[in-house]
C-alpha cells in the first residue's frame, strides 16, 4: 500500500479539520499508540522502562508545555524546570495534606498550582517582550527553586527540600511496578497531548500563532494580547506542572527543589528547539532525543575510543555536542525534527514515482 | 460651485452609482498626533459616511496611515476626539475597534507568517467565537459545531476572492499579490461595517489591481461596507472614490469629490513639488 | 550608620564588576544584535585559559613558575584564545544566522555557552583552580582607621581596575572613528555597509573587545572565588543589570550595575534575615522586573514606538 491520499475526498468541513485527514496517517499513529500500550509493557525490560520511556514520555510532556508558550505563543521561557518544582510539590503537599486526596486530582491539583504561579511570572508579558521576557523568567526559575528550599513547609520540614513521594493508589489498584507507572504515565501524556493538539487547531490556538506573529494585526483583529499570553502561560505551565509530579511520583520517587534547575529549563528549551518549535510531535521527537544522546554517548564514545577518555571527558563532550547541535539545528532546520519528519512524508507521497 | 457641478455632470455618473450613501458614521475632529516631538498630524477634521468609498491621499510621509492607525486605536492622538457611531471618544483602542466592526489591512503586509491561509482567515472570526479553552481542548459538541459553522463563512469569504487553491498554504510561500488578497480576506471574514485599506495594491502590476479594485468595489457594493482607502495609484482613487482627503506634511489640504480635489491647486503644488 | 555605609560600599564595589561583564552584553549587542547569552561562559573559558597556561608555561618554557614572565605570556595566550573564539563565534554561528529574529540569536548563544563550557573544561579538566593576582584581602587601613569601616582592598583594587576599563571604553566607544563606527553599525547594518564601514572587521573588534573585557571579568572574579564552573553565573548576575540599564546603553550598564550591587548587598542583609536569607539569587530579577514594569525601555533606553 503505498502512501498516498488520492482518492480520499473530504465531503464535510468536519471530515477535512480532523488531526490527521489522511487515513494513513490515522491508521499509523492508532498502531503506534497501541504499540506503546500494548506491545511495549510486554517487551521491554525494567531499565527501558525506568530509565528511557518514562523520562521520555515525562519530558515530552514538559516540552509540550513550553512549546505551547514558546512555539505556539511565541514567549521565550527560561523557567519551565521551576513550573515543574511546583507542579510537583503541589501535587505531593495535596496528597500530604488531604486525606484520601485521589492521585489523578492530585497532579491536576499541581498543574493548576502551576499555572497560577505561571500566569504571576507571565504578567510581565503585558509590557515587555523577547528577550527581556526570557530574563524575566529568569526570576522564576531561581525564586521559586529558592523559596521551595526555604521555607520547610513545603517539603514538609524534610532536610534541604528533599521530598519522597507517596505510593500511587487509584481505585485500589498499587501503581508500583515500572510497568504500572509507565501505563499511567503514557496515559496521562496520550490524553494531555490530545487535548493540546485540539486547543491548538482550535481559535484558542490560532490566536497564541497570532499574537506569536504580528502582535499589532492580532489585536486589531480584536484578539486581546494580554489575555492571550496569559492563558499561553497558564496552559503551558499546568503542562509543566503535570509534567513536574509524574516526574516525581512514576519517575524519581525522591525529587529536591534543586533538581529543578536552570540546567533543566535549558534541557526543555533545547528539547523544543531540535524537535521543532510549534509541533506536538516535535516536542516528542525533541524529548526522545535529547533523553537518549547522554546514553548513546556514555555507551558509545568510551567503547570507540577505549581508555583514551575519562568519565569527565564524556561529560564535557556530552556539553559540546548539546552545545553544537542546537546551533546547528537552529541554522540548518530551524522547525527541528518535526520538519524533517513532514520533508520525509512529503517525499513518500510521490515515492516511488517521483515524476 | 459651477465648476462643481460641471465636474459632476460631465462624468456622466458618479462612481456611486445607484448605492445608498448615508449619514456619517465616523467623524474626526481637531486630531493631532506627534511621536516625541514630531508631528504626524496637525488638526485635522473629516468625515465618513455610511456606505462611502474615501480615499485618504498624499506624498510619502504624509500622515496617511497615522491616520489609520488613529481611527483603529493603534495610535492615540494627544489632541481631538474620535466621534463613532455617535459614541464620543478621546481615542479608540484596537480591540473595541474590531469588536465595533472597523477592520483594516496593512500597508506592509501584516498576515500571520506561519499559518496557512485557511487559519489566517479564520482568525478575522475570532470576535464572534464563543467556545472556550476547555471546550477547545475537548474538541467536542459545541466547539466542533463552531469550527464547522465559522469554517463554512470563512469558504465564502475564500471563494468571493477566489482564492480556493491556496487555502491550506503557508502564507509566507504565496507571493505579494496573493499575500495581499489573503489580507483583505482576513479582515473580510470578520464581516465590518467598515474596512480600512492601507495601499492595498502597492507593489502589484496592472492585473491584479484591476482585480482588487474589483474586490473593493464588490465588497462595498454587495455588503454595504463602509470603506477608507489609502492608495498611491492615482487613476485607482479617482475611479473608485466617492470622496478623497489629501494630507500633506501631516495638514489637511484638499476635502472632497475626486474632481474638486483634482482642481485644488494646493494638492497640485503638493504633488507637483510647487512651493506654496 | 557605619554598618550600613559598610555595606553599601562593599555592594557598589562589586556593582562594578557586574557594570563590567554586562558591558561584554552591550558592546556586542550593539555591533550585532545579538543578546550574547554565552557571555558567562566566555568569562569562564578566559579564566580557565589564564590559569592553564600559567600552568603549563613553565613546563613549557622553561620560565619561572608564578613570575612575571609567565603571567604576562599566559595573560596574551588567553588574549589570542578570546579573539580566536569570538571569530570563530562570528564565523560559524552569528554569520549563518544574519537576519534571523533576536530571539533565534539568543537561543543560539544559549547553545554555544554549552560548547564554550564543554571546550574549556575538556582542554583544561574541571577541578577548581586558584589565581592569584598579588592583591591581598584585607581590610582598607586608613579606611579603618579614620572611620572604622571596613572596606576589603581587593574589592578596591578590582572595581579601580574595572572602573577604569568601564570608563576607557565608554570613552572610546563615544569619542574615536571605531566608537562611531560602532555606534552606525548598531543603528543600521545596512546604512553603515552601504557608506563603507567594514562590517566584519567592526565585528571581529568587537567580540576581541569583549572576550578582553571576559579575561578582566575572569580574572577578578576567579581570583575572589577560585577559578571554577562558577563563573558563568557571572551572566546570570549581569542580566538584570542589562534589563536595569537598557540593552544598547553604556552608562546605562554601568548605573545598572551599581544599584544591582548596592542593592543586592542591601537587600540581602536588612530583608534577607527575615526571609531565610540567599534572596541575592533572586532579588536583582525581580528588582529589575518591578522596574521594567514601571519602564519597560530601562533606565536610559529610548522609547520604542511599534511602527505599523
Amino acid at each position: 500500500m503505498f502512501y498516498r491520499e488520492a482518492g480520499q475526498f473530504k465531503a464535510s468541513y468536519q471530515a477535512d479539520q480532523q488531526i490527521f485527514p489522511i487515513r494513513q496517517d490515522k491508521i499509523a499513529v492508532w498502531a503506534l499508540v497501541l504499540f506503546f500500550a500494548a506491545v511495549v509493557p510486554v517487551i521491554a525490560d525494567q531499565y527501558w522502562l525506568k530509565a528511557i520511556l518514562i523520562p521520555v514520555l515525562i519530558f515530552s510532556l514538559a516540552a509540550l508545555g513550553l512549546n505551547i508558550l514558546t512555539g505556539y505563543a511565541g514567549q521565550l521561557s527560561l523557567g519551565s524546570a521551576a513550573f515543574m518544582a511546583v507542579g510537583a510539590f503541589g501535587a505531593y503537599n495535596f496528597m500530604l495534606r488531604i486525606d484520601g486526596m485521589p492521585f489523578l486530582v492530585a497532579i491536576v491539583l499541581g498543574g493548576l498550582c502551576a499555572a497560577a504561579v505561571g500566569v504571576l511570572f507571565g504578567l510581565p508579558s503585558l509590557r515587555i517582550k523577547g528577550f527581556y521576557l526570557a530574563v524575566a523568567t529568569l526570576a522564576a526559575q531561581f525564586f521559586i527553586v529558592w523559596a521551595l528550599v526555604k521555607f520547610p513547609w513545603f517539603s514538609n520540614y524534610s532536610s534541604s527540600g528533599v521530598i519522597s513521594t507517596q505510593e500511587i493508589n487509584i481505585l485500589g489498584f498499587a501503581f508500583d511496578g515500572p510497568t504500572s507507572k509507565y501505563m499511567l504515565t503514557l496515559a496521562v501524556v496520550v490524553i494531555l497531548a490530545l487535548a493540546a493538539k485540539n486547543m491548538v487547531r482550535s481559535s484558542t490556538g490560532r490566536a497564541w500563532m497570532a499574537v506569536r506573529d504580528m502582535d499589532v494585526a492580532a489585536e486589531v483583529i480584536g484578539i486581546r494580547p494580554m489575555r492571550t499570553k496569559l492563558i499561553a502561560f497558564a496552559v503551558s505551565s499546568f503542562y509543566c506542572g503535570v509534567a513536574g509530579a509524574l516526574y516525581a511520583y512514576t519517575y524519581l520517587g525522591t525529587v529536591e527543589p534543586e533538581g529543578f534547575n536552570l540546567d533543566l529549563s535549558f534541557k526543555i528549551l533545547f528539547m523544543i528547539i531540535i524537535g521543532g518549535t510549534g509541533s506536538i510531535m516535535g516536542s516528542f521527537l525533541g524529548a526522545a532525543f535529547i533523553v537518549l544522546l547522554p546514553i548513546l554517548l556514555d555507551n558509545f564514545v568510551p567503547s570507540l575510543l577505549g581508555d583514551l577518555v575519562s568519565a569527565s571527558f564524556v561529560s564535557n563532550f556530552q556539553l559540546i555536542v548539546f552545545g553544537a547541535m542546537i546551533i546547528f539545528f537552529l541554522i540548518v532546520e530551524p522547525h527541528g525534527l518535526a520538519r524533517l519528519w513532514q520533508i520525509g512524508k512529503e517525499k513518500l507521497r510521490l515515492w516511488p514515482f517521483p515524476h | 460651485m459651477i465648476v462643481n457641478e460641471l465636474a459632476v455632470g460631465a462624468q456622466g455618473q458618479s462612481p456611486a452609482g445607484g448605492r445608498p450613501i448615508g449619514e456619517v458614521i465616523l467623524d474626526l475632529q481637531n486630531i493631532s498626533l506627534s511621536f516625541g516631538g514630531v508631528k504626524a498630524l496637525t488638526d485635522i477634521s473629516f468625515n465618513v459616511r455610511k456606505g462611502e468609498i474615501r480615499s485618504i491621499i498624499g506624498p510619502n510621509g504624509a500622515g496617511k496611515s497615522s491616520m489609520l492607525n488613529v481611527i483603529n486605536g493603534v495610535y492615540h492622538p494627544q489632541q481631538g476626539s474620535v466621534i463613532f457611531h455617535g459614541e464620543k471618544r478621546r481615542d479608540m483602542d484596537p480591540h473595541k475597534a474590531a469588536a465595533q466592526g472597523i477592520a483594516r489591512t496593512f500597508q506592509n503586509i501584516a498576515l500571520f507568517k506561519g499559518m496557512s491561509v485557511l487559519d489566517n482567515i479564520m482568525t478575522g472570526r475570532i470576535l464572534k467565537m464563543k467556545t472556550n479553552l476547555l471546550q477547545h481542548a475537548l474538541f467536542w459538541g459545541a466547539a466542533q459545531r463552531e469550527e464547522i459553522e465559522h469554517r463554512k463563512k470563512v469558504e465564502e469569504v475564500i471563494d468571493f476572492l477566489e482564492i480556493q487553491s491556496i487555502r491550506k498554504t503557508p502564507v509566507g510561500r504565496l507571493p505579494y499579490g496573493l499575500q495581499k488578497r489573503v489580507e483583505l480576506g482576513r479582515a473580510l471574514a470578520a464581516e465590518p461595517s467598515m474596512l480600512l485599506l492601507d495601499e492595498p495594491m502597492a507593489g502589484m502590476n496592472v492585473e491584479e489591481k484591476q482585480d482588487m479594485s474589483r474586490f473593493i468595489l464588490d465588497v462595498n457594493d454587495q455588503f454595504g461596507t463602509t470603506i477608507v482607502l489609502i492608495e498611491h495609484d492615482m487613476g485607482v482613487v479617482m475611479d473608485i472614490s466617492d470622496r478623497v482627503v489629501v494630507l500633506d506634511y501631516g495638514k489637511k489640504i484638499g476635502d472632497g469629490t475626486p474632481e474638486e480635489v483634482m482642481a485644488n491647486p494646493d494638492v497640485i503644488a503638493a504633488y507637483l513639488g510647487t512651493s506654496h | 550608620m557605619h554598618f550600613f555605609l559598610e555595606v553599601l560600599i562593599g555592594g557598589l564595589l562589586s556593582g562594578v564588576l557586574y557594570a563590567l561583564v554586562a558591558l561584554g552584553f552591550v558592546l556586542i549587542f550593539k555591533a550585532s544584535g545579538v543578546f550574547n547569552f554565552a557571555q558567562g561562559a566566555m568569562v569562564f573559558f578566559a579564566a580557565l585559559t589564564f590559569v592553564g597556561f600559567q600552568e603549563v608555561l613553565p613546563g613549557w618554557t622553561g620560565l619561572e613558575e608564578g613570575g612575571s614572565a609567565v603571567f604576562w605570556l599566559a595573560f596574551a595566550l588567553a588574549l589570542i584564545s578570546m579573539i580566536v573564539l569570538g571569530v570563530l563565534t562570528e564565523k560559524i554561528v552569528l554569520r549563518p544566522l544574519v537576519n534571523q529574529p533576536h530571539i533565534t540569536l539568543f537561543m543560539a548563544t544559549i547553545g554555544l555557552s554549552y560548547l564554550i563550557e564543554g571546550i574549556a573544561q575538556g582542554v583544561w579538566g574541571a577541578n577548581v583552580r586558584g589565581l592569584d593576582l598579588g592583591i591581598e584581602d584585607v581590610p582598607v587601613e586608613w579606611l579603618m582607621e579614620s572611620s572604622n569601616i571596613l572596606v576589603s582592598k581587593f574589592d578596591v583594587v578590582a572595581a579601580g581596575i574595572a572602573g577604569v576599563l568601564v570608563a576607557s571604553l565608554a570613552l572610546l566607544f563615544q569619542y574615536t572613528k571605531i566608537g562611531r563606527a560602532l555606534r552606525a553599525v548598531a543603528d543600521d547594518h545596512q546604512a553603515a555597509l552601504s557608506i563603507g564601514i567594514p562590517l566584519r572587521h567592526i565585528w571581529v573588534i568587537v567580540w576581541g573587545v569583549a572576550g578582553f573585557v571576559a579575561l578582566i571579568a575572569g580574572m577578578i572574579w576567579g581570583a575572589r572565588n577560585g577559578v571554577q564552573f562558577a563563573l558563568t553565573y557571572t551572566a546570570l548576575k549581569a542580566l538584570p543589570v542589562l534589563i536595569l540599564g537598557g540593552f544598547t546603553s553604556v552608562p546605562g550598564a554601568i548605573v545598572g550595575g551599581l544599584i544591582i550591587g548596592a542593592s543586592e548587598k542591601l537587600a540581602e542583609v536588612y530583608i534577607g534575615p527575615f526571609v531565610g536569607g540567599g534572596i541575592e539569587s533572586w532579588f536583582p530579577y525581580v528588582l529589575a522586573l518591578v522596574f521594567l514594569l514601571v519602564r519597560p525601555e530601562g533606565l536610559f533606553g529610548e522609547k520604542h514606538i511599534d511602527r505599523v
